[in-house]
């Protein structure tokens, strides 16, 4: 069995300060976060974020120019092959020769660890039991990611790193996939996660945090990201003339409610609608970019996002009470034009109302 | 696993691929078959080489370029198998799959040279068999001889391994690796005497080939398989074989020093 040298409470990844400098450019700008013993953690953003580099970083792959990281409780600088042995790493794409079969790919792979899954069972579990006797090299897209996946987990890591894995796959293969991680999640097995697709971060994902131009611009909760704010449902309708309206509030029903009552019927097309993590993850990136515009634009001055979340207020019924301690809430309550509002930004960087174990490292 | 069982394991592996491969197998392994055959057909109506004016004595055009081929079929299957292989993994993912997983650059490299060894001996006993059972060539008798083929051909295959290794960093792309490689690798034998009677080239083209290794390995062979009367057509009138000992050694310690210092699983920060 694998040992867990680690303390339960001892996070499995422990990233503070992270900075990574190329030439003149901060590709990661201080970036902190913990992922717990268990955890499939989420890192979204967009391309070029910095989340590659993070999780190279965290992989060994590549050196940190400043801050302080551990994964498994050891710095990855100086992670030997034991360290290496309790780690699956799924890489973004390879384009190798393939000219071995998938079953003597996996039993070679299955040769380096001490502890191994069965290599007839993990072909099974990635759905590739009819291309066992195949060569990798005349298997599609989709199938050689399968046999990715499968050389990240044969060696039953303690943390695995999965980036973009089921980029090309079908929606029955992720369907799949998903099935897959979740049985890995119910053995204990800590992930590491990028993807683009959003439905598979909130499939899989019990927490995640938003990367964009190198910085954190958010953590939490997969169902608190973005925070309440952010999460205020939509009511849409047709008015009498025709011209859909769109009212955001914390209280749908309510306004339905005062919708029928005012119209004397039903409104037409009612919709109550609320933000996937899509909608919310968009919101913030966009957010974050105008920020860094606005930044830009007054000429090399730090303005930071969190340096705005001073100012902002709590509004009444923008769900401060929900009890994630996410929800700072900023100019939420109504006809909300998702995105262009400048303060909304400032719900990700709430200063005092942590949870305990929800760690907000936003950093300036 | 330890790192030499693993390193055994990866022989295999490695030898499986290098057989999966038609390029590896074209002009690698069986290039210089091909090239003993083009040879000794296109040449052999010329009659022997080294023969005396009236046409007797001599070696047979196959008998005389044997050695050169067996010297270039180390070469090729140390050096620019490998550096074009190990380019070709860093280019496509494989050396970094491999960087994040337990194995050790020991058992790969163990592996690599393994395979070297594997297809190598192959490749010199089938040149041999050809040689000896299609064109009628005579292989030596004396133990003496095998001795000396023994020691230069293990010899000049760790040194040819290891110096694939350090040009493998080299190219900047697994793509570039062959367009690198394969002209380097041809240059170097049509200087050093596999292709082109090495007394006949001009003497700056002899001491350039000598700072060379191939030059040395095909010297070497030359010695086992040629008659003692051809000493004579050497340049200094002797095999030298204390000097083919002492250049492979040099290479050898270059080889080691430059794998050592170029060999990474990535680029990193690249």
């Amino acid at each position: 069995m694998p040992q867990n040298r680690l303390n339960q409470n001892e996070p499995v990844v422990h990233v503070r300060d992270l900075q990574k400098r190329y030439g003149d450019a901060l590709a990661v700008d201080g970036i902190s976060f913990d992922i717990r013993p268990g955890e499939t953690f989420a890192l979204l953003g967009p391309n070029g974020a910095g989340k590659s580099t993070t999780i190279e970083i965290l992989e060994g792959y590549r050196d940190r120019t400043a801050g302080d990281v551990s994964v498994l409780g050891i710095d990855p600088r100086h992670g030997g092959r034991s360290w290496k042995s309790r780690l699956g790493i799924v890489l973004q794409s390879t384009g190798e020769s393939g000219n071995v079969t998938v079953t003597e790919q996996l039993t070679h792979f299955a040769g380096f660890y001490p502890h191994p899954r069965s290599v007839t069972e993990v072909i099974e579990a990635v759905g590739l039991g009819e291309k066992a006797k195949t060569r990798i090299s005349k298997l599609s897209g989709g199938q050689r990611r399968r046999v990715d996946v499968a050389l990240g987990i044969i060696g039953r890591p303690e943390l695995l790193f999965l980036d973009e894995p089921t980029t090309g796959f079908d929606p029955e293969a992720r369907h799949q996939f998903w099935d897959l991680i979740r049985s890995l999640k119910a053995e204990g097995t800590t992930i590491l996660l990028t993807t683009h697709y959003l439905d598979e971060a909130a499939q899989l994902g019990d927490r995640a945090g938003v990367i964009a131009g190198g910085r954190l611009i958010d953590i939490g909760g997969i169902d608190e990201i973005g925070g309440a704010a952010a999460r205020v449902p939509s009511v849409r309708w047709l008015d009498a003339t025709g011209v859909r309206q769109e009212r955001r509030t914390a209280y749908p029903g309510r306004v339905v409610a005062e919708l029928v009552a005012e119209l004397g019927r039903e409104p037409a097309e009612l919709e109550v609608i609320r933000p996937s993590l899509e909608d919310v993850y968009l919101d913030l990136v966009r957010t974050a970019d105008a920020a860094a515009a606005a930044a830009g634009a007054s000429a090399g001055e730090s303005a930071t996002m969190t340096d705005a979340s001073t100012a902002a207020e709590t509004e009444p019924g923008s769900g401060s009470a929900s009890g994630s301690g996410s929800a700072s809430g900023s100019g939420s309550g109504s006809d909300s034009d998702s995105g262009s509002d400048p303060d909304s930004s400032s719900h990700s960087s709430s200063s005092s109302s942590s949870a305990p174990t929800t760690s907000k490292e936003i950093r300036a | 696993m330890n790192t030499l069982a693993l390193g055994a394991s990866r022989i295999g592996y490695e030898t499986r691929i290098y057989f999966r491969s038609p390029d590896t197998l074209f002009f690698t392994f069986l290039f210089p078959v091909v090239m003993l055959g083009i040879f000794t057909t296109a040449f052999g109506s010329a009659g022997n080489v080294g023969a005396a004016p009236d046409g007797s004595g001599g070696i047979s055009v196959g008998a005389y370029y044997l050695p050169g081929m067996i010297a270039a079929g180390m070469l090729l299957s140390g050096l620019q198998n490998l550096a074009v292989d190990i380019a070709t993994e860093k280019g496509d993912g494989t050396l970094k799959r491999l960087g994040g997983t337990p194995l050790s650059p020991l058992s790969y490299f163990v592996g690599k040279i393994g395979q070297v060894f594997a297809t190598g001996i192959l490749q010199a006993a089938l040149l041999l068999a050809v040689a000896h059972f299609v064109f009628g060539v005579a292989l030596p008798t004396e133990a003496s001889s095998w001795y000396t083929f023994a020691w230069v051909f293990v010899f000049g295959m760790i040194t040819s391994a290891l110096l694939g290794i350090a040009l493998s960093s080299v190219p900047r792309s697994g793509k570039s690796a062959t367009a690198v490689v394969i002209p380097t690798v041809l240059l170097l034998q049509f200087i050093s005497g596999v292709y082109l009677q090495f007394y006949m080239l001009p003497s700056w083209m002899q001491n350039l080939a000598s700072l060379f290794p191939l030059k040395w390995m095909a010297q070497g062979m030359r010695s086992v398989f040629l008659p003692e009367s051809f000493q004579t057509l050497e340049p200094s009138g002797s095999w030298d074989l204390p000097l083919v000992a002492l250049n492979l050694a040099i290479w050898l310690v270059v080889g080691v020093v430059l794998s050592l210092v170029t060999f990474r699983w990535i680029r990193k920060d690249a």
